[in-house]
This record gives C-alpha cells, structure tokens and sequence, in this order.
C-alpha cells in the first residue's frame, strides 16, 4: 500500500471523528466562549455586553458562590468515602469465599439500575415519616433525621446515597488487586508481616496507579453531580444542595439566561482542568508505577 | 514455596471476617432493594400505615399492570428501545472505523487524531450540554431523537480508546497476509479485525446500552412532548405528578430497571472488561 493510499484511508475512516471533534467539541466551545459575551434568552436578540456575565458572577450572584461551596463540599465528602467504602469492598470481594460471584452481583446492582431509579428510591428511603431509614433508626430507638429537608443533612444524605453506587469504582480496583502479583504477597506473609504491613506496603503502593484513576474520575463526577439534587430537592432546603450544575441548568431553563449559563459552564471548565492538573501534578508524590524502579 | 499448614492457621480467623464483613455488606447493599419490591407490591393505605408494615399480606401485583394505564409507559419503552437501537447503530459504526484506522493504519495526523479525542475525556459533558443545546435550536431538532441520535455516529473517546488497544493486540502478520491476497483496508476491517475483535464489540454495545437506557439529562433537555419521553425522563415526570404514590413509583422503578439486570445476567463478563479498560490497560 502506498503512502498517499494510507493517508487517503485513514482520513476516510476517521472522518466521523474529525467531524465529530469540530461539531460536538470545538464548535460548542466556541459558542459557549461568544455566548458567554452575550445577555440572551433564545427569544430576543442576543445583547453583547463583554464581560458582564462574568461580572455578575463573581460580585453579583451570590447564588454562583454558594453552589461553588456545595459542589466542593459534596467532592471533598463524597469522594474519599467512596474510595475507601469501594476499597473495602473490594478487598472483601478479593478472598476466595464461596460464592463470590453473588456478592460481586449484590454490590453491583446499585451502579446498574439508573441514576433516575437509584434516585426516586432513596427519596422514598429518606422519607421522613415514612421512610427506611427514620423507620430502622426508630426500630433501633435512635433519633430520626430530617434527612433531605434539612439544610445541614441534605449534602451527608447525598453523600450516602453516592456510597451505595461505588459498583463501577468496586470492579476497577477489583481488576487492580487481581493484577498484584501472589509472589509479592507470599513474600510478606513469609518475613512475617501480618495483614496491616502487606495492605501498607504492598497492596496500596501496588494500586496507587488504579486509586489516581479512580480519584480524577471521581473529582470529575463530584463537580458534576446533577440528577440526584434535580430530582430529590431542586437544590433546597434554602439552596443547600444546589449543586454547579443544578445552578447551571436552573440559569439556563428555568430564567433562560442562555449567556450567563455559557459564563457557568465555561467556569466549569477552567475549575476541571485547574482540579486535574493539581490532582495530576500531586501523583508524583504519590503515585509508585511498576516502570519507574527499573 | 508457599507453606500450607500455616496458611490455614493464619487464614482461619480473617476468614471468619471476611464471610461477616460480606454478610454485612450483603444486608446494607440489598437492604434499598428489599424496601423498593415491598413497597410496590403495596397498596397505598399499607404504604402510609402506622405501625409501619413490613412486608404486605397481600402482594399487589397489579401495581404493575396499573402503572401503563397510569403514564404512557408501553411508549416510554418503546421509545428507549428506539433510541437504544440507533445508538448502538451509530457508536459501532463510527468507532469502529475510527479505532481501526488509528490502530492499523500508518497515516499522517493519526497521533494528533488519537491525542485530540482522548483529551475530550477530560472535558466535563456539563460543560458543551448548553451550547450544544443552542447548536440544536439552530438546526430545529429540539424536541425530537435528532439530538439523542446524531452525536452517536461521531465517535465517543471511551469506546475509541478502547477499541484502539484491542485492535493493537491482533498481530499485524495477519494485515500483511491479507494485503499479499490483495485485500484493501476495507476488507481487511470487515473479514479479519471484526471478527476477531467480538469481545471489545460486544463491550461498546453492552456500554452503549447500558448508557442510553440511564441516560436523564440527554432527554431531559430535548425532549419535552410527552410521546418522545424515554422511561428515565417518565419516571422522573411520574415522581412529579403521583409524588406520594410510592407504591406505583417503586413498580415503575422496578419496571425500568429490569431490562438493565436481564442484559447484565448475561454479559457480567463483557461489563468487567468495559469498565476495567480504562483504569487498567491504560
């Protein structure tokens, strides 16, 4: 095959993406990097007025400022105990206990089932009067919770829920744990190291890569977080669960400032990429690959 | 090497906390499913009883049949299924061809290519959702599949990503091979890397599935007549409209889920190589 012939076909079979990166990425950002100059609410014409949207965001809304403070700490609460909570279960899920497959299943299915199912159940298990929670802690004698109607449970009870879900981060480490070579392990359990020295100095530096993957990808969803605030409290009791991109989507449907929505997501961007650099620039301090040391 | 008389003594007690460490995890993790089948075999009195029941005397099936009568749900089926099957059309398509040539094919670009769409992973889907939104209204489609349909035959950087390493691991004699027979790229996809590629298919189909079926927020912008809703935006505008009827609200949710754990009963494997694939092999 000659060299023009390859080019030609290599064009031709990646023209979908090509396309695909001008169309649903460049172009979008594009828009949103004008739109965001623009007071606009798709009906009249759009009204240039350069930076005010970002004006108004920083000194003006104090809205933008509070769901800057619910999305941090719904991140900084939900992501270590999901990493930790999903680590867990993997380890238990690493033994050779009978029947494995099953309770592989069993901590799954919560990651399977739609966001929108996982979501309208756990609105119903936080029912105060009637819910399972209020109904197990009553059982047990302890006091009930307000759970989602109150301002100060509702990120917790948020954050509970997300630790249901850990499925997917469960399989990632499951897969990690399984690739830590049994040399390795024998060779602690011979110089006498008990289970603490062989999950300190050989399991966690072993699955520092796949505990980086599993951090980024979750800061990333953490700054996302979206249908379950929609759908179980449209951001109250009194703005406490109004997450960025709930205030993002209220902005842009419900008052139809399509230009300040721009401003936001543009905002959301410059945040995600600042977060992962800092994430990233963190992992060498942390973060052992098995190339490194050879 | 390893000597087994005193692995079994120093396992003997871990393991008695592993099977209650399960057990226990078992309780918590099947506990919400428990609670969402009781309720909606209900009745509404039983839901709002006090002292609370546990479990109904009198299962009411029919909480099933009456959620169609209730909400459109045979079209919200239908119309996820639609959209379900047009999307695994255009995501196999698309990146198929797409990972074939970056893997296989020596062209100028291919790197820049390749880089370009890994680096979209980072960018947040929240971020394009409004000026692609904007875009649409432009072109008229909002309202309509065109949305929730188009962007699939463009190529999505995860199933790439994950088509590339799997083509890369078929040995390229076999390209060779086919180009001395005198076959051109378009054979050499079609009669020798799909065919062996089946698992990493199988993957982005299972994938595809699974993220059209969940997807709320797609829907949820373009869709707002009530004949196009997909079964997550009909959940969501029947926990609106019937928000205390939980035992109707929990049969729906059960209703939508099904499918999901059916496809996952068989392909569990397939679901641990697709989400493994990206932490692991990269």
């Amino acid at each position: 095959m000659t060299f023009r012939k390859d080019t030609l076909w290599g064009w031709l079979f990646c023209l979908p993406l090509a396309l695909g990166l001008t169309i649903w990425v460049a172009f979008p950002l594009g828009v949103a990097v004008v739109m965001s100059l623009f007071q606009w609410n798709m009906i009249s014409p759009a009204k240039f007025i350069g930076l005010g949207n970002y004006v108004f965001m920083f000194f003006t809304d104090h809205l933008f400022w509070q769901s800057l403070y619910v999305m941090a700490l719904y991140t900084v609460l939900s992501v270590p105990l999901q990493l930790i909570v999903a680590f867990g279960l993997a380890l238990l899920l690493n033994t050779k206990a009978k029947g494995m497959g099953i309770f592989r299943t069993i901590f799954y299915l919560p990651s399977l089932i739609p966001v929108v199912v996982s979501t309208a159940l756990w609105l119903w298990m936080f029912n105060p009067q009637y819910g399972y929670f209020n109904l197990i802690l009553d059982t047990l004698g302890l006091p009930t919770q307000e759970w989602l109607s109150s301002p100060d449970m509702v990120i917790p009870s948020l954050v509970l829920m997300s630790l249901w879900s850990v499925g997917n981060i469960v399989i990632i480490f499951l897969a990690g744990l399984q690739g830590i070579p049994k040399e390795l392990e024998e060779a602690t359990q011979v110089d006498g190291g008990n289970a603490w020295h062989r999950l300190r100095h050989v399991i966690l530096p072993f699955m520092s890569p796949v505990i980086f993957y599993n951090l980024v990808m979750g800061v990333i969803a953490g700054l996302q977080v979206f249908t379950q605030p929609y759908i179980m409290t449209n951001g109250g009791p009194a703005n406490a669960s109004l997450t960025y991109v709930l205030h993002l989507y209220k902005q842009a449907f419900q008052f139809s400032k399509m230009g300040y929505a721009n401003a936001l997501a543009l905002v959301l961007l410059v945040l995600t990429i600042v977060l992962s650099l800092v994430v990233f620039k963190s992992s060498d301090k942390w973060v052992y690959y098995e190339g490194d040391k050879k | 090497m390893s000597l087994p008389q005193v692995r079994t003594n120093r396992h003997f007690l871990p393991r008695l906390f592993i099977y209650l460490g399960l057990l226990l995890g078992t309780v918590i993790y099947l506990g919400p499913f428990v609670w969402q089948v009781r309720s909606s075999l209900m009745t509404l009195s039983n839901i709002f009883a006090y002292p609370p029941i546990l479990w109904p005397e009198d299962p009411q099936w029919k909480n099933y049949v009456d959620i169609f009568s209730i909400i459109p749900f045979g079209t919200y089926y239908f119309n996820t299924i639609f959209l379900v099957v047009w999307n695994i059309l255009g995501t196999l398509i698309s990146n198929v061809c797409i990972a074939f040539a970056l893997a296989r094919i020596p062209f100028k670009g291919r790197k820049t290519l390749f880089a370009l769409s890994i680096g979209t992973l980072m960018i947040p889907s929240a971020v394009t959702m409004i000026p692609t939104y904007i875009q649409w209204s432009w072109l008229g489609g909002l309202n309509s599949f065109w949305p929730l349909i188009v962007p699939s035959f463009f190529g999505n950087a995860f199933f790439i990503f994950l088509l590339v390493q799997f083509f890369r691991s078929i040995p390229r004699e076999y390209d060779e091979a086919a180009f001395v027979d005198g076959a051109g790229y378009p054979q050499i996809l079609l009669k020798l890397i799909v065919p062996m590629a089946q698992p990493a298919i199988a993957v982005v189909v299972i994938f595809t599935f699974l993220n059209t079926w969940n997807d709320f927020m797609g829907p949820l912008f373009y869709l707002n007549d009530n004949k196009l809703f997909t079964l997550a935006l009909g959940l969501k505008s029947l926990l609106s409209s019937y928000n205390s009827y939980w035992h109707l609200l929990m049969a729906g949710a059960t209703l939508v889920s099904l499918p999901l754990i059916l496809v996952f009963f068989f392909a569990q494997k397939s679901f641990v190589e697709g989400l493994t694939a990206g932490g692991i092999k990269g």
